[in-house]
């Protein structure tokens, strides 16, 4: 046995009190949802965790309804210091629980702990603390002064980063005075449910928050409901351009954050050991379900081979297995039909003709799981250089120059995020003002952080979360404040 | 003896050419009165279609510019109109029947609105854009950057007040437009392009189609290479069509969308309006001294 | 452990022509400006990312059985040093016995690697390991800092007598430091043949060679562009290992720092199939950091480094940790400083 199989370290599951059935969180308590109730499984090895509520019309109606109260009644007439205080409650709470809430995000989802430790619940509780702070600050988010709150928001949330989309979503939205109804996905309700008890422990108001389980009927009924003021939806683009058809003609102001196809450029004079960790990151951070995923490699044709060289050794040592486990990098598909999706587009791949590589490693028995593999000589004209897979599976394409690096980049309906490489500080500036893309990491990838704004351009969606624009995307001009010399920050679908 | 006046023919705009209809038809336009004015060019879908082309073609040298140098150009439109101030009151009053004086007013008021977005080019990024202090060795900036193609529904009056409203901040941030003129007071929207032509804005930046809103907006608005869609004059278009039907078309895409506006607020200057067609991009560097 | 690492495979055309391998890959004459040419060639490091791997590959958790081993690794890694004014024989009699038996009341704990010393105790060192020592049936080396050690502010003359006066009291190993003078200024030529010389100084009358530590003294150099070319100059020039540390200036090894350079050697290894060793020295206190250590190794040139001939420890403290945690291990139970032996 080599120094390099290292034993076991499982995080501990101890520290994780499960009920074996969660309700609907409205109104401040847990009560039964009328739709068909639904087993979540942890897709490492697919057992039943808990048997989960589903929200039907009726529930929908109730959850809108108790914000719309908690909104009229406490929330928009409560300080901005009061709102920051909670907020800042919530985020101590998180922090406090934050290795609990890890355990269940890895249990629920199959990310690795590791990443659930030390990327998705420091970030959860980074959220809750940036926006804690806008609460009374609001008259400098941009809109002018005394912006008022939008009202209700509609909030639902995919199963790739569950409890830090619930972040994105409800921080900003309680800094900036609304009351919200959240859905979680189908597949991932745990960490939101656990995040209802925190709300308790804050004592938040009842009907401020809600949350509600179910699958993609609760997501639209809540998005079309009436009575809903602000839609902020992070999901795939089919289920975007559903919501902006229904919500159009409705005044509902509306966030989306869409799918992306992200170029990852390497240029040769790269710092090549960090760009292949950024490659690395880029792509398998999440076992790929990132919407922001560098998911085309876009390597300068004189450095291809070398870089494919290393990055194959390299993923030689990422290791795939429990994401309970500490050593484990790569973890479990989350769902059985993620994983058909990454395998059927993964054979596609192959009968386009691209060169297909998969990294040695034993697959466990039990779960979802798929080996990080890459396709070389992709061309542009590909499926699997156009769609999202949303997986760990990378496309490698080659360029000869800058313009034509930039041009592959932008050939595609996304534009989300892209990566820049190179040791030339110009051409990084230059590279990025031509890259149609809502964030551009250089020399970096999949970075994340409160103050900064993310989201995409053209079918990555529309609006910004994260930063002063993320808190703007919550609030409207005061009234008679029209005249937006001051107002600013608006985008999208209605006003 | 008075001398016999030389009539124009009013034509497209696009691609910084005046083309005719490629479909051959015309419609005739008339005064408040009912006086026949002109014939204006009825555009049609491939119209639309070969504006969007010449619009996306422009895109990327316009966008390219400097802020500097599109404040630059975008003031010299005014310097031209001040210029023509004559010609356009003519036509505004002509048109809609105002006043000399209403009509100067509204051409004034133009003007002035150049002036004002003029001034903003240079500095929308400051107010719109961000330094982000992230927790981590990271420079991290945001910064507005244009949408890229822009179809807009200009308001049916006023004539070339609500055409300049809503043009002008599109092309602030870098977009080029693509423009359904006022269908029943086209003429000075199509002057207005004869002016730009002159001036140093390059072709294709401004595209300008005359003839029916509710024929030709629904082909901009399904078209997946227009990025954005600004409703500000789609109000109250003919027939069963509705901007609803536009927003909902225009989804198919994610197309950034403005709704309908009147009164006032639709030829208010409007920082609003140039930031409601910018993309916030986001960019981190890493930054160490070792 | 006999490390004769033959410098020949580098040399096609026969040992004479030392230069012949560096030649070759840098791709000419080795003037300051040939080097540059090369050294500055070379992919640049970006520090953020570079940071950033090395923390991620600390966040490896070795528990139970990896752990076990991992510590007996470790032992079996190190350079014991003592590299003090007020050094004495006493002194590093003490340190000699400690190096071979480490923990008395465990005879199944492995010797260290070497014990590392001043030139002129080296006598003494010899002396102490007596049968330990290799070459007398044992396996711990004498190591000895040479060339004006930790400066290296002397003349090349007086460098290379301190190297053989090493060398002929024994010295299996000589850990030189290079003129960071000289590399800083930009005279990279110089850095090169100082190496050369060193190595050459090096060789005993029977024709083998003390093995030669290149230390970078990465502290002083600062970037780590710079700790990336110190590296290949140390390796193009023969250096048996490149070495982080005199210990003397702060910081001295980092996890960073030492990623970068095996990632130097690693690239090494995939141009001409040599594999070099690294040696990180200073500031390594505790067994947590080693294991760090150990982990950044193996996943950057594999476990093959994982070998006294490729890889040391130069530490002094660490050792004593790693024993309360092998104690640990054994008994089940915490230990305590009384429980392993102060020297």
């Amino acid at each position: 046995m080599g120094f390099l199989d290292y034993a076991p370290a499982p995080e501990s599951r101890a520290i994780l009190d499960l009920r074996d059935s969660y309700g609907l969180f409205i109104d401040g308590e847990f009560v039964d949802g009328h739709g068909e109730g639904f087993q979540t499984i942890s897709p490492g090895t697919e057992e039943t965790i808990a048997t989960v509520s589903s929200a039907d019309e009726q529930d929908v109606q109730r959850a809108v309804a108790a914000a719309r109260r908690a909104y009229d009644t406490v929330w928009s007439r409560m300080s901005g210091s009061d709102r920051g205080k909670y907020l800042f409650r919530i985020a101590r709470l998180v922090q406090e629980r934050s290795r609990e809430l890890a355990v269940a995000e890895s249990l629920d989802n199959g990310k690795p702990i590791k990443e659930s430790r030390d990327v998705d619940l420091p970030l959860v509780a980074a959220w809750f603390f940036y926006y804690a702070g806008w609460a009374d600050k609001l008259d400098h988010a941009g809109l002018g002064p005394s912006p008022r709150a939008l009202g209700v928001a509609a909030q639902v949330i995919p199963w790739n980063f569950p409890l830090l989309m619930l972040a994105w979503k409800i921080a900003p939205a309680l800094a900036a005075g609304n009351t919200v109804v959240l859905k979680p996905a189908e597949t991932t309700p745990l960490s939101a449910l656990l995040f209802a008890e925190i709300l308790q422990q804050a004592d938040l108001p009842p009907g401020v928050v809600n949350i509600i389980t179910g699958a993609g009927d609760t997501g639209r009924l809540l998005v079309n409901h009436p009575d809903v003021d602000k839609v902020a939806f992070t999901g795939s683009t089919a289920v975007g351009r559903e919501i902006a058809r229904s919500v159009a003609g409705t005044g509902k102001k509306v966030t989306l954050e869409l799918g992306g196809k992200a170029a990852n450029i390497v240029f040769d004079d790269a710092p090549i050991d960090q760009a292949i960790e950024g490659i690395v990151n880029g792509i398998f951070f999440n076992q790929g379900h990132v919407c922001c995923a560098g998911s085309r490699l876009l390597v300068q044709e004189n450095v291809h081979d070398e870089v494919l060289d290393r990055l194959k050794s390299r993923l030689g040592t990422l290791r795939l297995g429990d994401p309970l486990d500490k050593n484990t990098d790569i973890g479990a598909i989350n769902s059985a039909e993620q994983l058909e999706r990454i395998r059927e587009l993964s054979a596609i791949g192959e009968q386009e003709g691209a060169d297909r590589w998969t990294a040695e490693c034993a697959i466990p028995e039990r779960g979802f799981w798929f080996a990080p593999t890459i396709f070389d000589n992709v061309s542009t004209s590909h499926r699997i250089a156009r769609e999202e897979i949303f997986g760990p599976v990378l496309s490698v394409l080659t360029f000869r120059t800058p313009d034509e690096a930039i041009a592959k980049a932008n050939n595609t309906p996304y534009g989300l995020s892209a990566g820049i490489w190179t040791d030339k500080g110009s051409r990084i500036l230059a590279v990025a003002d031509k890259l149609r893309a809502g964030v551009i990491w250089a020399n970096t990838f999949n970075r994340f952080d409160p103050a900064s704004p993310f989201g995409g351009y053209k079918e990555s969606g529309y609006g910004r979360e994260g930063g002063r624009h993320g808190l703007a995307a919550y609030l409207a001009s005061a009234p008679g404040r029209s005249r937006p010399d001051e107002s600013i920050h608006t985008q999208g679908a209605g006003k | 003896m008075n001398r016999l006046a030389v009539p124009k023919t009013y034509k497209l705009a696009i691609g910084g050419a005046f083309p005719r209809s490629e479909s051959g038809r015309t419609y005739p336009v008339h005064s408040f009165d009912g006086a026949f004015l002109a014939n204006a060019a009825k555009a049609s879908r491939k119209d639309a279609r070969d504006a969007v082309v010449a619009a996306r073609k422009a895109f990327g040298g316009w966008s390219g510019a400097t802020g500097y140098n599109r404040g630059q150009v975008l003031y010299r439109i005014a310097e031209l109109l001040e210029g023509r101030r004559a010609q356009f009151v003519d036509e505004v009053s002509v048109a809609q029947g105002f006043s000399a004086e209403d009509a100067a007013a509204q051409v004034d008021e133009a003007i002035d609105l150049w002036v004002w977005y003029a001034g903003w080019a240079d500095k929308f990024a400051q107010v719109a854009g961000n330094a982000n202090p992230v927790s981590g060795p990271f420079f991290n900036i945001s910064v507005p950057e244009p949408t890229g193609v822009v179809a807009i529904v200009a308001p049916q009056q006023p004539a070339l007040l609500g055409f300049v409203a809503a043009v002008a901040p599109a092309l602030v941030a870098g977009n080029t437009v693509v423009v359904i003129a006022s269908e029943r007071h086209p003429l000075p929207a199509i002057s207005l392009a004869e002016v730009l032509a002159t001036s140093d804005v390059p072709g294709g930046v401004v595209n300008v189609l005359t003839g029916s809103a509710a024929e030709l907006a629904p082909w901009l608005a399904s078209h997946a290479d227009v990025n954005a869609l600004d409703l500000v004059g789609a109000g109250d278009l003919d027939g069963d069509l509705t901007w609803v039907d536009l927003q909902i078309s225009a989804a198919e895409t994610l197309k950034r969308v403005l709704p309908p506006e009147g009164g006032a607020d639709a030829v208010a200057p409007s920082l609003q309006r140039i930031v409601a067609f910018t993309e916030t991009k986001t960019v981190w560097h890493t930054k160490s001294m070792l | 452990m006999t490390t004769e690492l033959s410098r020949t495979a580098r040399t096609p055309s026969g040992p004479a022509d030392p230069h012949a391998l560096a030649r070759r890959i840098v791709g000419g004459e080795l003037t300051d400006a040939t080097l540059h040419g090369f050294l500055h060639g070379i992919a640049g490091v970006d520090a953020v990312g570079l940071e950033q791997r090395a923390a991620a590959l600390s966040t490896r958790s070795i528990k139970t059985s990896s752990k076990r081993r991992a510590l007996d690794k470790i032992i079996s890694l190190i350079d014991l040093t003592t590299l003090e004014g007020a050094d004495t024989p006493g002194k590093v009699r003490s340190l000699a016995a400690k190096a071979v038996t480490p923990d008395p009341s465990d005879p199944s704990c492995p010797s260290v690697a070497a014990v590392c010393v001043y030139g002129d105790m080296v006598a003494d060192a010899v002396g102490a390991l007596g049968a330990a020592h290799t070459g007398q049936g044992g396996t711990v080396n004498v190591a000895a800092v040479a060339t004006a050690f930790p400066s290296g502010r002397a003349s090349l003359r007086v460098k290379l007598a301190d190297t053989e006066d090493a060398v002929a009291a024994g010295a299996d190993e000589i850990d030189m430091v290079i003129d960071r003078g000289a590399f800083l200024s930009g005279r990279y030529g110089q850095v090169y043949d100082e190496i050369v010389a060193v190595k050459e100084a090096c060789r005993r009358n029977d024709g083998t060679s003390a093995h030669l530590k290149v230390i970078l003294e990465t502290g002083e150099l600062r970037t780590y562009d710079n700790v990336r070319r110190a590296s290949w100059l140390g390796v193009l020039a023969g250096g048996d290992f490149i070495k982080t540390s005199t210990g003397k200036v702060q910081p001295a090894a980092t996890l960073p720092v030492t990623l970068s350079m095996l990632e130097v050697v690693r690239d090494w290894h995939r141009l001409t199939g040599e594999q070099i060793g690294v040696k990180p020295a200073g500031g390594i206190r505790s067994s947590k950091d080693a294991i760090r250590y150990l982990v950044t190794v193996a996943e950057t040139t594999g476990e093959a480094w994982l070998r006294p001939e490729l890889f040391r420890f130069g530490a002094s403290s660490l050792l004593n940790d790693v024993l309360l945690q092998r104690q640990k291990m054994t008994t089940g139970s915490y230990s305590g400083p009384d429980y392993v032996t102060v020297d």
